[in-house]
């Protein structure tokens, strides 16, 4: 195709076998601005530089600052009728709030949910890539994914990066064969499976609410009003952390999306019944 | 340890020490200047730029407006470090063109926005040092505004200032679109002519304060008759 050879994307790939030794596919610094397409994306890293110290040292000069998309709270606990998962909106870019209304759930599919904190950028690519990964194994198995399965390829993909800098705390919450799930993944790659979490940098005062109202055994309306809580309290307290509570529920016939509220007046309601 | 001194500003004589080896480093980015704008209406869009080219005290060009055609019904505006605004916007063309040479047709201001995306995290490591925003109208006809941070992350949205006079014009697009901080206010839908003269006055105001935008303000204005431009003088100092 004469854009690719004008774009000098046959030549690179010569090139490329004299640099990389045989089987390794890490990603690799390129000249080469043009190489897309619909193979294995590879991401481009300046050479001789570790990564996750570069953009910090870059910001230090006169008049650069590049800051990128932060901040948050996210919660999810497990009860006796599904999944809660509850989410603030705030995206904080340095000290200017980018948005107040983000949408840090990714609806996979209607059996699984991906919740988003840390680097906003790391979290939108890596689960958008997650629900591709999802739809070519539905496609390809003719069964949906399991929500283990699901948690470890992102697990694996973080894996792939570890030390260069990502920052990604998700939860991936789903309803499968095996019942309700709930998995932590991060971007060490850790990645645990258990009733509740919260993560972000509001996940202290979240835990502190959620672990105080949660019982196994709570009513629908109680977990809702669980979840609402954490997230407003956790936003009264943090200051990367506001916007509106979006919630989603996770029942056995798929997700559902229970409210969007402001904070600023859950907090009213709630301070109201404190005195 | 060699120590010598000088006179500094105040005439007061400053030391300065010489302690060991010292790293000089070469940057590959520079900050440039320029604010973008981006709204959107019930079937039209607007994006608008200052045209000014800055480096430090200097200023390279006062005719370097940062809006760039991609389709007949998108506009980008990127701001930041020029060169990496120019190698962008290049390398979206080039995609543009090889989707309309794949699938015979012309790709929509959301499908551009997913794409810019993974363009620009492509580079997570070593990023464009661009604030991009792209104004359009979507598939139904109504305006359509994405903002993006350097490496990607992005989302639709109604308004949005993007650049170096970004955190002073935000505030005043939520009080004057978004009703934000008003009370008793009846929220009318934003008419075109309405939504050119907020701009115009709003970069007026970020003329005003911010030394890095200024000189001449070039608007867009997307419908689905096409793309008009317009360009208003602002103040050259």
């Amino acid at each position: 195709m004469a854009l690719l050879d004008v774009s000098g994307f046959s030549r690179y790939s010569e090139l490329r076998g004299q640099i990389l030794p045989a089987g390794r596919t890490h990603p690799v610094d390129r000249t080469n601005h043009y190489s897309f397409g619909t193979k294995t994306p590879e991401l481009a890293l300046p050479l001789g530089v570790d990564p996750s110290a570069f953009l910090k040292s870059c910001n230090q000069e006169a008049g650069v600052s590049i800051d990128l998309n932060h901040g948050t709270t996210t919660l999810a606990f497990k009860f006796q009728h599904g999944v809660i998962v509850a989410v603030d909106s705030r995206a904080s870019a340095g000290r200017y709030l980018a948005s107040n209304d983000v949408n840090k759930v990714i609806e996979i599919n209607p059996y699984l949910l991906g919740t988003m904190s840390g680097s906003a950028a790391d979290c939108q690519y890596w689960e958008r890539l997650l629900a591709k990964e999802c739809r070519l194994y539905r496609l390809r198995n003719k069964n949906r994914i399991s929500v283990a399965a699901a948690s470890k390829l992102l697990s694996n993909m973080m894996l792939g990066y570890r030390g260069m800098g990502l920052s990604m705390g998700s939860m991936i919450c789903g309803w499968d064969k095996e019942g309700p799930g709930l998995y932590y993944v991060d971007d060490n790659g850790t990645r645990l499976s258990a009733s509740m979490f919260s993560t972000g940098c509001g996940s202290m005062y979240a835990y502190g609410i959620i672990d105080s109202g949660y019982k196994e055994d709570m009513t629908v309306e109680e977990a809702y009003e669980l979840g609402r809580r954490g997230i407003t309290h956790a936003t009264h307290r943090d200051a990367y952390s506001g916007g509106v509570v979006n919630m989603y529920h996770m029942r056995e016939d798929g997700w559902i999306k229970v409210c969007k509220e402001d904070v600023s007046e859950l907090i009213h309601r709630y301070r109201k019944g404190m005195f | 340890m060699i120590s010598s001194q000088s006179f500094g500003e105040s005439g007061k004589m400053k030391e300065y020490h010489y302690s060991g080896p010292v790293e000089q480093r070469f940057s590959p980015y520079s900050f440039n200047g320029g604010t973008v704008l981006a709204v959107a209406g019930e079937d039209f869009a607007i994006v608008a730029s200052d045209t000014r080219l800055s480096e430090g005290y200097s200023i390279h060009s006062r005719d370097s407006p940062k809006c760039y055609k991609l389709t007949d019904t998108t506009v980008i505006g990127c701001s930041g470090f020029h060169g990496d605004c120019l190698t962008l916007t290049k390398i979206i063309d080039a995609r543009l063109k090889t989707y309309k040479h794949s699938n015979n047709k012309t790709m929509t201001s959301g499908a551009i926005a997913a794409m810019l995306s993974t363009i620009l995290y492509g580079r997570r490591f070593f990023p464009y040092y661009v604030y991009n925003i792209i104004g359009g109208l979507d598939e139904h006809g109504k305006g359509a505004v994405y903002s993006f941070d350097p490496v990607g992350s992005y989302q639709r949205d109604t308004y949005k200032a993007g650049g170096s006079a970004s955190a002073m014009l935000q505030p005043l697009l939520d009080n004057q679109i978004g009703f934000k901080n008003m009370e008793g206010v009846e929220h009318v839908p934003l008419t075109q002519d309405k939504a050119v003269q907020l701009v115009k006055d709003v970069f007026i105001s970020a003329a005003e304060r911010d030394v890095y935008t200024g000189d001449a303000l070039r608007i867009c204005i997307i419908t689905k008759e096409g793309i008009k431009e317009q360009t208003i003088p602002l103040r050259k100092d």
